[in-house]
C-alpha cells in the first residue's frame, strides 16, 4: 500500500497504462487515504469508488482532489462559505471536465478560504485546514486543502486557484509545487468567481513533471469561458537537465523587502544552485512591484463584491430573514451566510467603487497595475525568468495573524505581482529553514515567473532545478 | 489625505452591499477597513497621468460565437438548488414590507 502511494503521478499512471498496477487497487488505496484525512483537508470524499472502469488517457487511473471552488455535477460544491451549504451543482467545472476526460477522476473536494479569500485556510466556514508538517500550523491558503492533501500523503495530486497566490503560497508552505499559469490558459468555466480578471485554475503536485501532465490535460480553449486561449503547442514532459543560456532575474528592490532569514538563507543557496547548472544570475527592477498589494487590495475586493452579489438567497443556497421584506432577506442571508473576511472584502470592494471613490481607487489601482505589467515586460526583454521566494515566511501558527487582517495580506507581497501582471508561476521547494523564533524546520518554496504563456519553458527551468535542488523531505508520517 | 472611513460611511457601504452589519460589527469593520484603506491610499499619491488603466491582461476583441440556439438547464435542474422555489419560479419574499 505505502508503496503505491509513494508513487508520483507520472510513474502511477504508466504503470497501471503498462497494466502492473490495478487501477481500481490504486484508487481504493487513496482513497482510504483520503478517508483518513486528520488535517480537514477534504469536505467532501468519494466513499463508494464503485465499479471503476479506466478510461485510457495520460491520467489513466489517476485520483485528484480538487478545491471545493470548482462546481462537480451531483456533489457538493461550497467554496468554503456556509451560503451555499449543501449546494450540488447541475454541471461540471471545465477544468474537472478534462481531466476526467485525460482519464482522472475526482477523489474528493478540498477545504479552502472561503469564496478563496485568504492566506491560511483560517477562514473557512468548515475550520482550518492543518499543515502535515506541524499540526499547529497554517497550510497557507487559499488552496490550503489541497495543498494539504498532496503534501499531507491524501491525494497524488490536487487542482486549485490562485487570485493573488492561492496556489503558490499554500505550496511553498507545504513543501509541494503549485502552478499558476497564465490567465486565460485553462477555462475558468464552472470555478465559482472570486476576482474575475485574476482567477486561474491551476496544479498543486508533488513534482515538476505531475504539474506539467495536469496542466497539459487542463489547459485549453473553451467556448463557455470567452477570456479562455489555452497554450498554444500544448504542454510535454518537461526534460531539461542544464540552465546554461538562461538568465534569471533576481528583483532589486528583494535587497531591502524584509523576510525571514531562514527563507532568504534558502533563496540564495537556490540562486547558487541555479548557477551550478549554467544558469546565470541578474539584477532587474521592477520598481511598480511594491505597489501590488496596494493595487490588489482595490482590485480583487472590487471584483468580489460584484461577483458575489448573486449570493442573495434567491436562486441557491441558504435564506434567510424570509418572513420580511425583501431587502431583509437579503440583507439577512448575507448577513448570516458569509464570514468576517468575506464581509470586509466585499465592504471595501463596494467603497472603491462607490460613486467619489471609484477613480481615486478603482482607476487608479488599474493603472498600477498597467505599470506593473510594463515591469515585467522590461525584465522579461532582459532575462527569461524573475525569481523570488514565494512567501515572505514559513508556514506561521494557527491564529497568529487572523487579529491583523492587513499582515495576512502582507504575505502575498511576492506573489501578487504575477498575478496581476497575468504572467505564469510557479513554486518549488526549495529547502527547509526554522521559522523565526525557533521549532521544526519547515518547507520554503521558491517561485519562478515567465511570460505570458511560455509554461513549457518554465516547467523546463523548473524541472532542471528541482533535480538539481533534489529535495525529498516529508511530513513525519507520509510515505514516499 | 483622504478621510479614511467613518461610521455613516460604513453604514451606507453595508446598504448598497445588501449586508446587515451588527453593532460590533460597524465597529470593527471601520477600525479595520481605515487601516486597510490607509495602506491602500498609498498609491493615491503616485503620478500615474497619461498611464492606460488595465481591466483584463490578454489581449482579446470580438470572441464570438454563430448564434444557434442550442439547450440549456431543464426548468427543474435549475430550480433544483433553489431555497423557496414554487411553481417553477423563485419565490420572494414582497419588496414592499406591508405589501
Amino acid at each position: 500500500m505505502g508503496e503505491l502511494l509513494g508513487l508520483t503521478v507520472a510513474q502511477a499512471a504508466a504503470k497501471i497504462a503498462a497494466g502492473d498496477v490495478s487501477a481500481a487497487e490504486y484508487f481504493g488505496a487513496w482513497q482510504g487515504a483520503a478517508a483518513g484525512d486528520e488535517l480537514n483537508a477534504y469536505l467532501w470524499s468519494v466513499e463508494n469508488a464503485g465499479d471503476y472502469e479506466v478510461k485510457d488517457g495520460p491520467l489513466g487511473g489517476i485520483p485528484v482532489a480538487v478545491k471545493d471552488i470548482f462546481c462537480t455535477e451531483g456533489t457538493p460544491t461550497t467554496a468554503g462559505s456556509r451560503i451555499i451549504e449543501g449546494y450540488r451543482p447541475p454541471y461540471t467545472a471545465t477544468a474537472v471536465r478534462r481531466l476526467d476526460a485525460a482519464g482522472a477522476r475526482v477523489l474528493g473536494k478540498t477545504n479552502m478560504d472561503e469564496f478563496a479569500m485568504g492566506s491560511s485556510n483560517e477562514n473557512s466556514a468548515y475550520g482550518p485546514v492543518l499543515n502535515p508538517w506541524d499540526r499547529g500550523r497554517v497550510p497557507g491558503g487559499s488552496s490550503g486543502g489541497s495543498a494539504a492533501a498532496v503534501a499531507g500523503g491524501l491525494a497524488p495530486c490536487a487542482i486549485g486557484t490562485d487570485t493573488g497566490g492561492s496556489i503558490r503560497q499554500p505550496a511553498s508552505l507545504c513543501g509541494i509545487v503549485g502552478l499558476k499559469p497564465t490567465y486565460g490558459a485553462i477555462s475558468r468555466y464552472g470555478m465559482i468567481a472570486f476576482a474575475s480578471s485574476l482567477d486561474q485554475c491551476g496544479p498543486l503536485t508533488r513534482d515538476v513533471t505531475d504539474a506539467a501532465l495536469l496542466l497539459a490535460a487542463m489547459q485549453g480553449r473553451d467556448p463557455c469561458d470567452s477570456t479562455s486561449v489555452g497554450i498554444e503547442g500544448g504542454i510535454a514532459a518537461p526534460s531539461r537537465e542544464d540552465l546554461k543560456g538562461l538568465r534569471f532575474g533576481v528583483p532589486s528592490e528583494l535587497a531591502r523587502d524584509t523576510f525571514d532569514a531562514g527563507v532568504r538563507a534558502v533563496f540564495e543557496a537556490t540562486l547558487a544552485r541555479i548557477e551550478e547548472l549554467g544558469g546565470e544570475i541578474a539584477e532587474v527592477a521592477l520598481p511598480s512591484a511594491e505597489h501590488g498589494i496596494s493595487a490588489y487590495y482595490v482590485i480583487a475586493p472590487a471584483e468580489a463584491s460584484s461577483n458575489l452579489a448573486r449570493y442573495d438567497g434567491v436562486r441557491y443556497g441558504m435564506r434567510s430573514g424570509g418572513d420580511g421584506d425583501l431587502l431583509e432577506m437579503y440583507e439577512t442571508t448575507r448577513a448570516e451566510g458569509f464570514g468576517t473576511e468575506v464581509k470586509r472584502r466585499i465592504m471595501l470592494g463596494t467603497y472603491a467603487l462607490s460613486s467619489g471613490y471609484y477613480e481615486a481607487y478603482y482607476g487608479q489601482a488599474q493603472k498600477v497595475r498597467t505599470r506593473i505589467a510594463e515591469d515585467f515586460k522590461a525584465a522579461f526583454a532582459e532575462v527569461d525568468f524573475v525569481v523570488t521566494p514565494t512567501s515572505p515566511t514559513v508556514a506561521f501558527g494557527l491564529g497568529e495573524k487572523t487579529a491583523d487582517p492587513l499582515s495576512m495580506y502582507l504575505n502575498d507581497f511576492f506573489t501578487v505581482p504575477m498575478s496581476l501582471a497575468g504572467i505564469p508561476a510557479i513554486s518549488i521547494p526549495a529547502g527547509l529553514a526554522e521559522p523565526e523564533g525557533g521549532g521544526r524546520r519547515l518547507p520554503v518554496g521558491f517561485q519562478i515567473a515567465a511570460p505570458a504563456f511560455a509554461e513549457q519553458k518554465l516547467l523546463e527551468a523548473s524541472y532542471a532545478l528541482e533535480r538539481a535542488i533534489g529535495f525529498d523531505a516529508r511530513p513525519e508520517g507520509v510515505d514516499g | 489625505m483622504r478621510p479614511m472611513i467613518d461610521r455613516d460611511q460604513v453604514l451606507h457601504v453595508a446598504r448598497l452591499a445588501r449586508l446587515r452589519l451588527s453593532e460590533d460589527d460597524v465597529e470593527t469593520m471601520t477600525g479595520e477597513l481605515s487601516g486597510i484603506l490607509e495602506h491602500v491610499d498609498r498609491i493615491g499619491n503616485l503620478d500615474l497621468e497619461g498611464v492606460e488603466p488595465t481591466s483584463h491582461v490578454v489581449a482579446l476583441e470580438n470572441v464570438l460565437r454563430p448564434d444557434v440556439p442550442r439547450p440549456s438547464l431543464p426548468q427543474d435542474v435549475a430550480l433544483a438548488s433553489a431555497p423557496e422555489p414554487l411553481n417553477g419560479a423563485f419565490r420572494v419574499p414582497s419588496p414592499q414590507a406591508d405589501a
